[in-house]
């Protein structure tokens, strides 16, 4: 069914919105239309409108792919409603095609009946070939099978902001604003808060920000007084009921990992020191760091990133916390510092914000294939703790938890985000740092009986003794160190005895973090679906499916991946399968395995794309029925 | 108010750890050790105060001689390593300690931008031209035609010039000594600790079992005369037995020539003299070889900037705020939203 749209001339219709308890909108564009800000504003209005989000945005590597192409496509889904929402959905109800390259490429993900909306001005015959279309898909019935609206939305724009004297190419590069002000429309969202952001955005150009409001405001009233052929009035989301109470925002994986390591900083009574080099898709907790000096934060763009690591490693050395981050060919280089940080025992927290590999791979697609490089990666023995975060708020906690286990344990940490988790948002119950119980980092001052390696009985750190300490004089680096007094010593026994202490530190972290709990389903029987970092809500949302089918399975998702939770054997043990959906080819899947000898299969994709919750399903399904 | 008791004066023996030193004997280390520590104990330095980092090869053992903090860390990576402590901590006196391949090979990118940067510390290399620890291979300093375990017939690649390396890089000092020089050693390496900013110096150092004698053509007793030209600012050029040759520039062709005193009409008014902030000069300085010329030491350029720790201030003093930021507020900035609890 086609809906044609006719311009109207009396007040608004009255006749109410088409009620829906959840959506999903996907915006697709060139890389140059801008479809990232309307997403993010879009993002804003959904949470402001109390509702439930989820979102994934979806960009090609190149910063300015030639324009029209498929390759160039990039797009902003989010997933929105009253009830829980825990991924950016599957297929989507309303797809925005800002030219026929984004129709083309993100077409198959629509459900059927969708509502597309297109800008029909774009449709030319040069724009329908650069895409791959023969023949005009709005004029040859291919898309009967959905809603389609079709509005000339670039020469819309150009009468919209034409009182604002702009340029053709300057007035035309308002037109993802007129169509948010369309799709604002849709869904009854309010236009304030971008026509404040854009008043601050452009604060310069207050040409261009009023052109921008000239074009929402003008797509927003097109909706308003135009009259589908089919009656569609826009719809109603309710806000959503679920929430605990309390002030919220939407945050993205990057920002609650850079505020998460501040708070972990001021927890610990430590400076951060940042230090990190620029790398796709980890540089925004950089950005965001660097914007934070007056909250005891340094940061350190270094000449690559081994200097960033080793910077960091040697601001932990002068008594501040280290932090470096990147992604995982980034992590790679790092690894023989690490190893140091390992032999030398001192703090460091490491992010991997992980994309597509190996090598350079697909720098903006997702995966979750550097979790043997966390575990394993780096040369001889060396232990250190690995955390995964499930969410882009739950990176938050990852991260103060990162910091307190560097700090009491003098170990590097891993983090493990992803390309997802970290440029994804959602809303954010905003948790009080004052009520997070402190960890305060105590200097070794006392010269009685010390030497670097003494240790903590319990915790089994050496002391961390800072230059600038009076009678604390002493030498470490990464030439083995007697156990008893710290100094270079090259005998065997030795060393047995370093490498059994380092491992049996990092082992005893086990009984230091909480228990592993089930996050879907019973604690034992048929099926565990066992996953790890941002396949959460995907797993959650489809054994959550399953339990209502009256289908036996639980969902463990692991934040510790090491070591692994003390009770996480027995767990495993009280269920007949063991499920690892994955988005690598099956690296939690063989630490399991070798770990606790359970006979666990995998799920695994590797197409730069998150689990879907339907795919999921009909893996697990296929599994038990196996 | 407070009476301050001044810390007691340290020997350079203060300085000394009890480890036992694991050079060979002979090496031109072992002399290098004897001059910081007796810089040290000059200077009036103290040792909790102060930081020796090293990466990895003979001359990164010396952290582990020194009694002060010390720091052995990885091939080619101490400047960075030291980035990182100057940044935590502004107020250490930080020593970086270096070998040729450690400095220039591997870790060329790391001095490059340390100098660049100007953090305040001194970084000392010590140049002999052979990689030491892993017995005997040719270095980045190495001669063309060396002949080494992995260059039997002799190396093809061309030598860098570490100090022409570090001006080019951005250092605002830089200086040059050899092992043997027990007397000017101390005083150059004074003279780079006084430099606020990143100081550089190269040390020529002997390797008895590797690389034996590879400087004696300008480090020999009998050469040191007519072979070296110990620099100093303001004074001219001279060097030979009696002072009688100088350094001279042809005004149209920016190169150097070696003069006599007294003939072709050369008098010590004809002569260079030694401007230590003209970078064009230290260039044309440390480019100077034998036979044909002196090799300079010495304090080859010396023009102080604003250090990177001074820059960092500078930046976070441009922050909006002065106060110290509250974190809960900050989250709580921006667009939020009340859910309230359900009644």
């Amino acid at each position: 069914m086609s809906t044609n749209t006719a311009f109207k001339n009396e007040a608004p219709n009255e006749a109410p919105r088409q009620s829906l308890d959840s959506a999903v909108v996907r915006f697709a564009g060139d890389s140059g239309d801008g479809m990232q800000v309307t997403g993010g504003q879009f993002t804003l209005s959904a949470a402001l409108a109390g509702n439930n989000l989820a979102t994934f945005p979806d960009f090609p590597a190149e910063i300015r792919a030639p324009v029209g192409t498929t390759f160039g496509v990039s797009s902003f889904q989010i997933n929105f409603g009253s009830s829980v929402i825990k991924t950016s959905g599957d297929d989507f109800d309303l797809l925005v095609a800002m030219n026929p390259a984004a129709l083309f490429v993100e077409l198959k993900g629509l459900k059927q009946g969708g509502i597309i909306v297109v800008d029909k001005g774009s449709f030319s015959d040069r724009n329908l070939r650069k895409a791959g279309y023969e023949e005009n898909p709005l004029e040859n019935g291919t898309l009967d099978a959905y809603r389609l609206i079709q509005l000339d939305i670039s020469q819309l724009t150009l009468d919209a902001v034409k009182e604002h004297g702009l340029s053709n190419k300057e007035a035309l590069r308002c037109k993802n604003f007129w169509t948010l002000g369309y799709v604002y429309w849709m869904f009854a969202h309010k236009r304030k808060e971008t026509i404040d952001f854009l008043r601050t955005k452009f604060a310069k150009r207050p040409d261009i920000a009023e052109a921008n409001i000239s074009a929402l405001n003008a797509g927003h009233s097109l909706g308003e007084t135009s009259e589908a052929a089919d009656g569609f009035q826009g719809f109603a989301i309710p806000k959503s009921e679920d929430a605990a109470p309390g002030l919220y925002r939407t945050v993205m994986g990057s920002e609650a990992l850079a505020w998460g390591l501040t708070a972990g900083a001021q927890l610990a009574n430590l400076h951060m020191t940042f230090c990190s080099y620029p790398i796709t898709p980890a540089s925004s907790v950089l950005h965001q760091l660097s914007n934070m000096s007056e909250y005891n934060v340094s940061t350190f763009q270094a000449e690559d990133e081994i200097a960033a690591v080793c910077a960091a490693i040697g601001a932990s050395y002068a008594g501040t916390l280290g932090v470096t981050s990147s992604s995982g060919p980034g992590i790679a280089l790092k690894g023989e510092a690490i190893g140091l940080a390992i032999g030398i025992e001192i703090p460091l927290v490491v992010v991997n914000t992980q994309r597509a590999g190996p090598s350079t791979g697909l720098p903006t697609k997702t995966e979750q294939s550097d979790l043997y490089q966390a575990v394993y990666g780096r040369n001889a023995d060396s232990p250190l703790v690995v955390l995964a975060a499930r969410s882009p708020a739950h990176c938050f906690e990852v991260a103060v938890e990162a910091v307190r286990l560097a700090t009491k344990y003098m170990t590097p940490v891993m983090v493990l985000s992803d390309g997802y988790i970290g440029n994804a948002a959602e809303p954010w119950l905003i948790p009080d740092i004052n009520a997070i119980e402190p960890f305060p980092v105590t200097f070794r001052a006392d010269p009685e009986g010390f030497h670097p390696f003494v240790r903590d009985e319990e915790t089994l750190a050496r002391a961390w003794a800072i230059p600038g300490t009076p009678e604390l004089m002493h030498r470490i680096g990464g030439i083995e160190k007697d156990y008893d007094t710290g100094h270079i010593s090259y005998d065997p026994s030795n060393h047995q005895k370093m490498t059994d202490t380092r491992a049996a530190k990092i082992k005893g972290i086990a009984n230091d973090i909480p228990a592993q709990t089930i996050a879907a389903g019973p604690d034992g029987g048929s099926v565990a679906v066992v996953g790890w970092g941002s396949t959460y809500g995907s797993i959650n949302r489809a054994v959550s499916n399953l339990l209502d089918q009256g289908k036996q399975v639980s969902h463990i998702h692991l934040t510790n991946i090491w070591p692994l939770p003390a009770n996480l054997g027995e767990l495993l043990a009280g269920f007949d399968k063991v499920l690892v959906p994955e988005m690598n080819t099956g690296q939690l899947l063989t630490i399991l395995r070798s770990e606790y000898l359970v006979p666990a299969k995998g799920i695994n994709k590797v197409n730069g794309q998150p689990f879907k919750i339907r795919e999921l399903e009909q893996a697990i399904t296929a599994e038990m029925e196996g | 108010m407070n009476s301050v008791t001044p810390p007691a004066k340290l020997t350079p023996k203060d300085f000394a750890t009890d480890q036992e030193v694991r050079w060979c004997p002979g090496c031109g280390d072992y002399a290098i050790l004897k001059g910081v520590q007796k810089t040290l104990a000059d200077i009036g330095a103290r040792p909790e105060k102060t930081v020796f980092i090293s990466g990895i090869g003979c001359a990164a053992r010396f952290p582990y001689y020194m009694a002060t903090y010390g720091f052995h860390t990885i091939h080619g990576r101490a400047p960075t390593f030291a980035t990182g402590v100057k940044l935590a901590n502004p107020d250490l006196d930080v020593w970086v300690v270096s070998g040729d391949g450690d400095a220039l090979s591997i870790g060329g990118n790391h001095l490059i931008h340390m100098l660049r940067r100007n953090v305040n510390l001194q970084f000392l290399l010590f140049n002999n031209e052979i990689y030491g620890l892993t017995k005997g291979q040719y270095s980045p300093t190495s001669r063309a035609g060396t002949r080494s375990p992995s260059t039997p017939l002799g190396s093809v690649d061309n030598p860098i010039s570490a100090t022409q390396l570090a001006l080019a890089s951005g250092a605002r000092f830089v200086a040059r000594s050899i092992d043997n020089q027990i007397k000017h050693m101390p005083v150059v390496l004074a003279r780079a600790h006084a430099h606020a900013g990143a100081s550089f110096v190269e040390i020529f150092q002997n390797c008895i079992v590797y690389n034996d004698g590879v400087f004696n053509d300008f480090t020999a007793k009998d050469k040191v005369a007519n072979q070296q030209i110990a620099v100093e600012n303001g004074q001219p050029l001279l060097f030979g037995t009696n002072k009688q040759k100088g350094l001279y520039i042809q005004p149209a062709a920016f190169e150097i020539e070696v003069v006599t005193l007294g003939e072709n009409g050369i008098t010590e008014a004809d002569v260079l003299v030694h401007d230590e902030t003209n970078k064009v000069l230290a260039t044309l300085l440390a480019g100077l070889q034998g036979p044909d010329f002196p090799v300079a030491i010495g304090v080859l350029y010396c023009d102080p900037a604003p250090s990177y720790e001074e820059g960092v201030q500078v930046v976070k003093d441009r922050a909006p705020s002065k106060t110290e930021g509250d974190l809960n507020a900050l989250l709580r900035t921006g667009h939020t939203w009340q859910v309230d609890a359900k009644s």
